[in-house]
């Protein structure tokens, strides 16, 4: 198989993936487009590993080694990640990151004054 | 004990005592007393022996170099002759009265541990400038005292007086010392040495370049430390401290040791005639300026302090006329009638709880009150007046005796002009002297109306201390004048003939000419309705009076000065029509009361000077040099403004910001390797 096809296949899984990443308003899709940046990168490692190691007389396969450790590395990353938002999303209510603007320069801490309003008006009713 | 090892102890011990006063004043209160008293004692015991070994015989000199200090040395000199061994006999008397009356005057006060200390110490170092051999060491002690002094005054730093006098005496001495470093590193660079034996040596062999100079630098700082004119105005304020360090250091010693200092280096002044003549302007402006200050003041301690300025200016003009025998005899025994004076007025304002001679004269039965003020004050003010046979009498004629001898041309040491000066000046001042002596006594004792309220017997320490220092004023001066001679190696100090008629007589008709005024003014007075109707709408019946009457006298005193003003509305004067000395200056009451407006002199030549360089230099740090600094600041600040305007919030537009920032950078990469 050429050398082509994977690269092409990885190519567009990661431009879909920034796509995902730069487009979309939902931290989750946001964490699974990161995870198919990954993946791209991932194939693009073993199909170069793979190409590279033909003519090679001795070969220690390191990128198709390195692919297993992103692997996990990305496991704990999306686990963290989507902890993340399950508390942002239990704290805020949402997950859309369009309004999780607290950094913002000039940002007014008066949302959570107005949340902890809304609280204490539950509370009473 | 060998002689100069008696003569080490003598400041020391004071020193060891003002050491451990200060570390154990707090931890050890029981010991505070015994540590004021005895070491002062003891030195006033050793410095009689050490008078007696001296005995007027040749000057006692011994020095040790403790380190190399360069081209001229300074070394732990003593010079002791006649003048130094009974100038601190009189230091040690009166820094012992000063203790045990303290004892009972300060006796609730908190402060009084550091209080007793700090007279200690000043004891020590005014020890220490009569004994020093050499100009550094004296300077020493010189600075020392005036440190002391500074805090002694602002003893009451509670009331807004007491901290302005403080700083007042403090800056104005200092003024007069800057001028008189300088002129000792003059006078040491002519001679070559700091040490006064060696000075002198230089000045009999006219081995000085610049005489008149080193003279008038010395002198500016003779008239700070000794209340000279013009440099006198710190002292009728620094009566807002404690009226023992009044008496201790305001009239007997400090103030004295410019005198002493100017008859110890009279050789110097003596070569340079203009010197001469300005000490001689010098003392009779004081002279004759402060007893009319003195006749107009209401405040019985500020009656006393101008008449200790006028009792300086005749010590220098003693000086002026180059007789240091009549000065330190003048020195010694105004030592011991002034502090008598402070110390009964102490006892006074004690039992009256007023420090305004109106007031008291409004207070019948006060002499009943304090018998021993009474009759102590009455030897004091007598010896002030100079009325034979009390001390100031004696010592007083040797003063004018020496002025005329100068007059009349008997001596080539001083100009003629400067005797004549001193001698018609002084003789003025004797008038006003017994003049002011009067009024101080027809008020404070001979008043009329309510009777005076009745606090009990004083302490025993306050007037058992009256009585010891009543004896030298009484009986020492027809004894000294015969046996000083000997010691001071001088003329002959007996009164002459025609200066004693003068000056008795003089004395004699201002006192007469003040208690007729006295009978006039109170006559007036009782016919026209009292003169107090402002005060008494404040609610004070008596005008002045201290707050707690039956406190101890230190508490008493500093209320009766914080109330001064209220009452009166000034410091030093009373509206007051029955008092004498309104109808004896007329229409120059006005003046003298302030002091001859000096105060406001210096204000406007001076103080607003240096406070309008004060703003100046603040509008220019605040306005000047702070709007460069924030000139330079603003770019940054901008720049900022405009780069936190990038933070938005949104994450993913950073993430595009980094996408953008890559793909130029790859961009970049490949035209650059690409060679494009």
């Amino acid at each position: 198989m050429h050398l082509a096809y994977p690269a092409v296949l990885s190519a567009l899984l990661f431009c879909t993936g920034l796509y995902g990443v730069l487009a979309r308003r939902n931290a989750i899709l946001v964490l699974m487009s990161v995870e198919l940046m990954l993946n791209a990168v991932n194939l693009n490692l073993v199909a170069f590993d793979v190409w590279l190691s033909r003519t090679a007389e001795e070969t220690l396969h390191s990128g198709q080694a390195l692919t297993l450790f992103t692997i996990a590395i990305a496991a704990a990353e999306i686990g963290i990640g989507l902890a993340i938002v399950l508390a942002v999303h239990r704290n805020r209510g949402t997950a859309d990151i369009d309004k999780l603007r607290d950094t913002a320069e000039g940002h007014e801490t008066d949302a959570p004054a107005a949340e902890t309003g809304a609280e204490k008006a539950e509370a009473t009713a | 004990m060998t002689t100069t090892t008696l003569a080490v102890l003598v400041p020391l011990l004071p020193f060891l005592g003002a050491a451990a006063g200060l570390l154990l004043g707090r931890t050890a209160p029981g010991f505070v007393r015994p540590l004021a008293v005895l070491p002062t004692l003891t030195s006033l015991v050793l410095a009689a022996l050490l008078a007696v070994r001296q005995g007027g015989d040749r000057a006692l000199n011994a020095a040790t170099e403790l380190t190399p200090t360069g081209s001229v040395p300074i070394e732990l000199a003593l010079h002791i002759d006649g003048f130094a061994a009974l100038v601190a006999v009189l230091v040690g008397l009166v820094a012992t009265c000063v203790q045990i009356y303290s004892t009972g005057y300060l006796r609730d006060d908190p402060r009084y541990p550091s209080y007793a200390a700090l007279v200690s110490l000043f004891t020590s170092a005014m020890l220490l400038v009569v004994y020093s051999g050499d100009l550094m060491v004296l300077l020493v002690g010189w600075e020392i005292m005036g440190i002391c002094s500074y805090f002694l005054v602002g003893h009451y730093w509670e009331t807004p007086e007491a901290r302005a006098a403080s700083l007042k005496a403090f800056l104005v001495t200092k003024l007069g010392d800057v001028p008189f470093l300088i002129g000792l590193f003059a006078l040491a660079t002519d001679a070559g040495s700091f040490r006064i034996t060696k000075v002198l040596g230089t000045v009999a062999n006219g081995g000085l370049d610049h005489p008149t100079l080193i003279a008038l630098l010395l002198l500016a700082g003779v008239a700070g430390k000794s209340a000279q004119f013009p440099l006198h105005t710190w002292l009728p304020d620094a009566m807002a401290g404690p009226t023992p360090v009044s008496a201790l250091i305001h009239a007997a010693t400090m103030v004295a040791a410019g005198v002493y200092f100017v008859a110890r280096l009279l050789p110097v002044f003596e070569a340079s005639q203009a010197a001469m003549v300005v000490l001689a302007v010098t003392a009779a402006v004081t002279m004759a300026g402060s007893a009319l200050a003195a006749l107009a003041q209401d405040d019985i301690k500020r009656v006393l302090a101008y008449s200790t300025i006028g009792q300086l200016g005749y010590m220098t003009g003693a000086l002026a006329v180059a007789d240091r025998g009549a000065a330190v005899f003048h020195l010694l025994s105004h030592g011991a009638f002034k502090a008598l004076l402070f110390l009964a007025a102490g006892v006074i304002i004690h039992a009256a709880g007023t420090n305004s001679l109106a007031t008291m004269s409004r207070m019948g039965h006060l002499r009943a009150r304090v018998p021993d003020a009474y009759w102590t004050m009455t030897v004091a003010l007598l010896a002030l007046a100079a009325i034979p046979p009390f001390s100031g009498f004696f010592s007083k004629e040797s003063v004018l005796g020496a002025a005329e001898h100068v007059a009349t041309g008997h001596t080539e040491h001083a100009p003629g002009a400067a005797g004549w000066l001193v001698l018609v000046v002084g003789l003025l001042t004797a008038l006003l002297t017994a003049a002011y002596a009067m009024r101080l006594w027809l008020l404070a004792f001979r008043g009329r109306g309510a009777e005076a309220p009745d606090h009990g017997r004083q302490p025993l320490p306050m007037t058992v201390v009256l009585w010891v220092l009543a004896v030298p004023s009484l009986a020492v001066g027809a004894l000294a004048y015969r046996v000083l001679p000997d010691w001071f190696g001088g003329r002959d100090l007996a009164p002459t003939l025609t200066t004693s008629v003068l000056g008795t007589g003089v004395a004699l008709v201002g006192g007469l000419v003040t208690y007729a005024a006295w009978r006039h003014s109170t006559a007036l007075a009782a016919r026209v309705p009292p003169p107090l109707s402002a005060s008494l709408e404040r609610g004070h019946p008596h005008g002045a009076v201290a707050a707690h009457p039956e406190g101890d006298a230190g508490r008493v005193e500093a209320e009766a000065i914080a109330s001064h003003a209220p009452a009166y509305g000034d410091l030093a004067q009373a509206p007051d029509p029955s008092d004498p000395g309104r109808l004896l200056l007329g229409p120059l009451h006005r003046h003298a009361a302030v002091g001859f407006h000096l105060d406001a002199v210096y204000s406007a030549l001076f103080v607003r000077p240096v406070r309008a360089g004060a703003d100046l230099v603040r509008f220019l740090d605040r306005e000047v040099v702070d709007t460069y600094v924030r000139g330079a600041g603003a770019l940054p600040r901008w720049l900022g403004t405009a780069v936190r305007r990038a933070q938005t919030g949104n994450v993913q537009t950073y993430v595009s910001a980094l996408l953008a920032g890559t793909v130029v950078l790859a961009v970049a990469a490949v035209l650059v390797a690409t060679g494009a």
